[in-house]
């Protein structure tokens, strides 16, 4: 991709960005109502405070000053204070973003493991059972709701055959370090094998729930894409030339094929945020996700703005990634 | 005159929605070593597909149901699908018309040389086959040949990357080059350029050709043997010289009377009327009949391949007819 | 692409896709059971045996009739409140089928207006609507749904609204593209050179052209809308109980879960049945009507 390139798709997300954070500010005035009296609704909370509030969410300043007050606070990070947690707001999603990160990427790797060498079986065995039968089960994995998947993951492994723990990301008693917030790598870091363990054991459900569906997507891709690249006049030259035929395969299609499912990869990826929501909810997993459906419940409104907005952000710039990957691993592309 | 290549009988058939078609149906053909032979016909004709049955490439669920292919005496179809492969751009090799698309472009050109001289264990390791990987690229004539070893295929001109693809498919010293449309997407100057490149490679190494093309002026002046194709069959073969002057099928002189001359430009041009049969419901008489100017009813009954003269053959009842 | 195809417009294509479907015998079982569904929602009140609202405690957690201690006049057994599940299901298709009718409907009718305005206009209309759809598609689906329910409050007038606020985007784009195209083509050359004003040019020579890939569009969001609903209805953002939705159906089976299986299960098994249908459907639809599949 030119320098060029480059910075016109850059400035392509510019307006995205501004729309998002004028449809993320405007979200509060949907609610019905006095946003503070609904906030303190349960609380009793005095008149200085719900004025103090008032004050913080900037509700006594015109509609467009209001806008210019969030926009600059938004950049800088500052999305005021959780009444809720009586901390900044930005603090509290911060704390819980490692335990969504590692969720996320542990089912998009889980997603990923599972669609690569399925898509490209079905793509090598076009059109026989094994291609029908794939086709089927990755319809069948679009169509799962994943709240109710979650559940019977739960009813299965965790309720009838004792496997998998029923929720939470840790057993109670477990202590580690915290170095990068990341479990997995905690436990490793602290030399605590047994530690580890269990905290794949608690990641095992959650990230089979939110990777499978994904993975039912990904290996369509995979398979078209394989299925187009396997028809190439490089790969019929390949084996003329009478190298293996898993090294034709494995390396000069596979090579090929991925390309586009890079791109679907990092786009999946945004929209895993969203289904994390669902996930940590059914799993009691202590991460971003369930602090914002904590949150809406609590009517902790700014909290629930600063993460949509935060979710919004990351998924327009995964998508900017995904076309930079594109073009940077497309060697016909590059110039 | 051995044969290194001799094909008999060879059918390979596709299934298709409107039922089987056989895209090479009783081919019969020879080569021998340092000979050339120009294969002619029009795209559908079956002589890619011949090539590919040689080569055991044919797509399924496209397959070789019948025939006989021997290499140097070995019969191909028999051997298993290992030995097969071993005898791919060992002993037999293929170029083909895009170089663009028939190099991997997410490999440099290095690494696809390297690849195949490693596989047929010319070279332990990559590392250790670029030295023969340079000298290959410099033998097809591309300057600074090592420093373009790390270019990626896009990165070469046209007519580089043609040259290129002939040196990775010449890799393992085959014995036998199938060049399927080699020159076609090319100019002329690059396409004089090729052709030399190839009639230096047969001369000196006793290499065999089979230059697969719709382009007759090549084959006139590259191939002292020619075979001419449609709809599957062979329906001409025999020295290039003489077909060209005396054909003995009328669909031979239909392509000839159908190119412009360089000697008789304003010669006008006759394009066989009519069209190539559907293949799905093609029967056992000949298959040029509804479009030959001398169709006569005998021409409904199975028509084989006949000797026409010393060295030459023809699918045609009425061959000494054909002026 | 001219005269000839001038002449045999509006419907054919439409008429020539359809007949594609119904040949299509896996798609046209789909899509027969998805109009199963579709009759035992709107026959709910009818055919339901009980009152999906009608609470008994000593039927509480009462198994489904083929288990021990079942009984067939609750054939599929009843939940934490002794409510009859199978009533209970047939009143929720009834919601999340209308959600997600209500939804697609007011989405492809405002997608398709838009669209079209983009795409026969352009310049600044057509800048001001691609802005508009670009932000909405910055947004995962699901955190926009959940954000604006979280502000707006649960209840089914809201999630149509919600869902209507980012559904349009999908209909906009493709209507928007095809009109693109269809602007050049020679039959909408031939109207505005016959004087024909952009609003019958949009309406009625374009639109018809633009009806098949919406058609498209729409079923395939369709499976899509009932699983968001059913999602916001999970985490208790949408249909409010004592309203029977399958995603609080399943979420009210949570605390069971040990002892009473089929409280969340049967609701899943149903949206997971309804929303595979529908998918289908949709996928044989668009082998039907994708005009790239057929060339050959």
């Amino acid at each position: 991709m030119t320098a060029s390139r480059l910075v016109e798709r850059l400035l392509q997300t510019l307006p995205v960005l501004f729309g998002i954070s004028v449809i993320v500010f405007l979200m509060i005035t949907l609610t019905p109502g006095d946003p503070v009296e609904i906030m303190l609704a349960d609380s009793r909370a005095t008149p200085e405070q719900a004025e103090q509030l008032r004050r913080d969410l900037g509700l006594h300043l015109p509609l467009h000053e209001r806008f210019l007050v969030f926009l600059g606070n938004a950049v800088t990070g500052d999305f005021g204070v959780s009444f809720f947690h009586r901390r900044p707001v930005i603090e509290v999603i911060l704390e819980r973003l490692p335990a969504t990160i590692e969720l996320t990427l542990a089912a998009m790797l889980l997603a990923l493991a599972v669609a690569i060498p399925l898509g490209v079986a079905a793509a090598v065995k076009r059109d026989t059972w094994l291609d029908r039968a794939l086709s089927a089960a990755s319809l069948f994995g679009v169509s799962l709701p994943g709240f109710w998947f979650g559940i019977l993951l739960i009813l299965l492994f965790s309720v009838t055959l004792g496997l998998f723990p029923v929720g939470g990301r840790t057993p109670f008693d477990l202590e580690v370090a915290r170095v990068s917030g990341f479990l997995l790598v905690d436990t490793l870091l602290a030399g605590r094998l047994d530690a580890f363990a269990a905290a794949l054991r608690h990641l095992a459900l959650p990230a089979v729930t939110l990777g499978l569906p994904t993975a039912a997507l990904l290996a369509r891709v995979v398979r078209s894409s394989m299925a187009e690249v396997l028809t190439s006049d490089y790969v019929l030259f390949a084996e003329a030339k009478g190298i293996s035929r898993a090294r034709v395969l494995l390396r000069h299609a596979l090579k090929n094929a991925l390309i586009p499912v890079v791109t679907v990869a990092a786009i999946e990826t945004g929209s895993l945020l969203g289904g994390n929501m669902i996930v940590e909810t059914v799993f009691g997993w202590p991460g971003l996700g369930r602090l914002v459906v904590e949150s809406i419940f609590a009517r902790n409104y700014p909290l629930v703005q600063a993460a949509v907005l935060l979710y919004a952000v990351t998924y327009v710039t995964l998508n900017f990634l995904a076309d930079v990957a594109y073009t940077a691993l497309n060697p016909k592309v590059r110039l | 005159m051995s044969a290194l290549l001799e094909v008999r009988g060879l059918r390979t058939v596709f299934p298709t929605r409107r039922g089987p078609v056989a895209a090479a149906d009783g081919v019969d053909l020879t080569i021998a070593a340092g000979e050339a032979l120009g294969v002619v016909g029009e795209s559908g004709s079956g002589k890619s597909v011949t090539f590919l049955s040689v080569l055991g490439l044919v797509r399924p669920p496209g397959r070789v149901v019948a025939g006989e292919i021997r290499f140097d005496g070995r019969d191909l179809r028999r051997l298993p699908r290992a030995e097969l492969r071993a005898l791919r751009g060992r002993q037999m090799a293929l170029a083909m018309q895009d170089a663009l698309s028939a190099l991997n472009p997410a490999f440099t050109i290095g690494q696809q040389l390297c690849e195949t001289l490693v596989a047929h264990g010319l070279a332990r390791t990559e590392a250790e086959a670029r030295p023969q990987a340079a000298a290959l690229l410099d033998k097809v004539g591309i300057p600074s040949a090592a420093q373009r070893l790390d270019d990626y295929p896009h990165q070469f001109s046209g007519g580089m990357r043609q040259r290129a693809m002939i040196a990775i498919a010449l890799a393992g010293r085959p014995r036998l080059l199938v060049a399927d449309e080699p020159t076609t997407a090319l100019d002329v100057t690059l396409r004089a350029q090729v052709l030399d490149l190839l009639d230096d490679l047969r001369r000196q190494d006793g290499l065999a050709l089979a230059l697969i093309t719709h382009d007759l002026a090549v084959v006139a002046e590259r191939c002292a043997r020619v075979m001419v194709m449609y709809a599957g069959q062979v329906v001409e073969s025999g020295p290039t010289a003489e077909v060209i002057v005396a054909p003995r099928h009328p669909y031979t002189r239909g392509l000839l009377e159908s190119l412009p001359r360089l000697e008789d430009p304003d010669r006008p041009l006759h394009p066989i009327p009519g069209q190539v049969p559907d293949l799905a419901r093609v029967d056992a008489g000949c298959r040029f009949r509804n479009r030959c100017p001398l169709a006569v009813p005998d021409c409904a009954k199975p028509v084989p391949l006949a000797e026409a003269g010393v060295g030459r053959l023809s699918r045609c009842i009425r061959a000494a007819e054909v002026a | 692409m001219s005269a000839a195809l001038a002449e045999e417009r509006p419907l054919s294509p439409l008429r020539l896709g359809l007949g594609r479907f119904a040949r299509n015998r896996t798609a046209l079982g789909a899509a027969i059971l998805v109009l199963l569904f579709v009759l035992a929602a709107l026959l709910a009140p009818w055919i339901a045996p009980h009152d999906p609202a009608d609470a008994d405690l000593f039927r509480r957690l009462q198994p489904p009739a083929w288990q021990e201690g079942g009984d067939w006049a609750f054939p599929l057994g009843c939940d934490g409140l002794g409510r009859d599940i199978l009533s209970r299901l047939l009143h929720g298709a009834r919601v999340s089928l209308m959600v997600a009718a209500l939804v697609i409907g007011i989405a492809a009718v405002v997608g398709t207006l838009l669209g079209l305005a983009a795409g026969y206009f352009r310049g600044w209309t057509d800048a001001v609507i691609s802005r508009l759809v670009d932000t909405l598609l910055g947004f995962p689906y699901l955190i926009f749904a959940i954000g604006l329910m979280a502000m707006m409050g649960p209840g089914l007038h809201n999630i149509v609204l919600v869902l209507v606020y980012k559904e349009w985007v999908f209909s906009c784009r493709v209507v928007r593209g095809e009109t693109l195209a269809a602007r050049e083509q020679d039959y909408v050359e031939a109207a505005r050179a016959l004087g024909c004003g952009p609003g019958h040019i949009m309406l009625r020579e374009i639109l018809p052209n633009v009806l098949s890939p919406v058609l498209v569009v729409a079923t395939f969001r369709m499976a899509y809308v009932i699983i968001l609903e059913a999602s916001l209805s999970f985490l208790g953002l949408g249909v409010q109980p004592p309203s029977p939705s399958w995603g609080n159906m399943v979420a009210d089976g949570r605390e069971f879960l040990v002892d009473a299986w089929w409280v969340s299960t049967l609701p899943g098994l149903a949206i997971l049945t309804l929303v595979l249908a529908i998918n289908l459907a949709s996928q044989g639809l668009r082998d039907a009507f994708d005009p790239r599949l057929h060339q050959a």
